[in-house]
């Protein structure tokens, strides 16, 4: 888990962000995280699993290649997912009116350096 | 009168969901910044797509890039938005004259000088295209059919993205059971996936509404899959249907969402239309 927590910790000290994880894509495990209170890493895990894999399976069926960063938009905020090393994803959920652009390019180098 | 642009800047750094996204840019396209101009346009109408002066503005930021036919798109949308925009009929009346219509041109160009009388130099352009001041004596118009049809494009109920770019390979409608209802997706290599992308279209929708209600996020908006051959952005036009706006990958992920929003418009109106 230490491995991962440097990363994570500098997603979370990013503005409005509340927080970061390393997911299991196949099966919706926590593998690290960096969470504010009142989150539950448990469901953040499996919903951000679950949607990666839906969306993959968009992807592949539309032609869209493998999937390199989704976005959820929602009224009172963000769940962004990259996916990272084989089965796994890396998870950022955001506040409301967060700098989208510069999470986003984080996000991408980190995934970057953990596949 | 140019602004500041390194205040304005500053501003819009600390309240991007500000509307000062229109002065800056604005402030950018008077000096000839018009990529980076388009680029805060565009990201005020991510967050902004019903805003009549952020389409506008848009529209002359690609009207200066010589890009006139996503102008016109533009300029059409403020008119279907607010009839009576001075800038749209402006900017419509100029892109027929420069199209060479001069009838169409002359009927937007004064229903902008109409509108707004004290405008000298749109009055002076009237009476160019129309030859002569004696125009003012002549009645005004009808508006011209070509108007009036690209404002309706699927009267007759068969496409519901007509008269969108992508109408057939970059847009897709399904409904709650994965049937298709209109649009196409064809990928870069040309290979027909319309009937494949929409069978597991409104399980994604489904799975995206249901992370935003478990995570407490409210009420989701779309969600946008970036891909390696071409992004698509998915969202609900209403509650039994879904959409899929696909563009190719790498162009700018902001435009998406604005795009996949001008295209649930459309299927709105559409399917109000056929149910």
């Amino acid at each position: 888990m230490s491995d991962y927590a440097p990363l994570l910790d500098a997603l979370t000290r990013l503005r409005g962000i509340r927080g970061a994880m390393v997911v299991t894509l196949g099966d919706g495990l926590p593998v690290a995280e960096s969470l504010m209170g009142g989150l539950k890493g448990t469901a953040l895990a499996a919903m951000a699993a679950t949607l990666a894999s839906r969306s993959a399976d968009l992807a592949a069926r539309g032609g869209l290649g493998a999937p390199r960063f989704l976005h959820l938009q929602s009224s009172d905020g963000s769940l962004l997912v990259a996916p990272a090393a084989p089965d796994l994803v890396l998870v950022a959920i955001a506040g409301r009116d967060v700098p989208l652009g510069l999470l986003r390019l984080e996000m991408l180098r980190m995934a970057e350096r953990m596949g | 009168m140019t602004e500041d642009i390194r205040a304005l800047s500053a501003q819009y750094a600390a309240d991007p969901s500000s509307l000062i996204f229109l002065r800056l840019a604005e402030g950018l396209r008077l000096r000839g910044q018009t990529d980076a101009a388009s680029k805060v346009a565009v990201q005020g109408l991510t967050r902004y797509p019903h805003l009549p002066d952020a389409h506008d503005l848009y529209a002359r930021i690609l009207a200066d890039q010589q890009d006139y036919a996503n102008a016109f798109d533009e300029w059409d949308t403020v008119l279907r938005l607010v009839p009576q925009h001075i800038g749209a009929h402006k900017g419509i009346g100029f892109l027929y004259y420069r199209a060479g219509d001069p009838d169409r041109a002359l009927y937007h160009l004064r229903v902008a000088a109409e509108l707004d009388p004290t405008d000298r130099g749109l009055r002076l352009a009237v009476e160019r295209v129309a030859g002569g001041g004696e125009i003012w004596d002549v009645p005004m118009p009808e508006a011209p059919l070509e108007r009036v049809a690209r404002a309706a494009p699927i009267a007759e109920g068969s496409d519901p993205f007509a008269g969108l770019d992508g109408a057939r390979d970059r847009l897709l409608l399904v409904d709650s059971g994965g049937l298709r209802l209109g649009g196409g997706l064809i990928t870069p290599s040309g290979r027909d996936v319309s009937d494949d992308a929409s069978a597991v279209l409104a399980g994604t929708t489904f799975e995206a509404g249901r992370a935003a209600r478990m995570l407490e996020l409210g009420e989701w908006t779309y969600l946008t899959i970036e891909g390696a051959e071409l992004s698509a952005c998915v969202l609900k036009p209403t509650p039994d249907t879904s959409l899929l706006a696909a563009m190719d990958a790498g162009l700018p992920a902001g435009q998406l969402a604005f795009l996949a929003e001008r295209a649930a418009k459309t299927a709105r109106a559409w399917l109000e239309r056929v149910r």
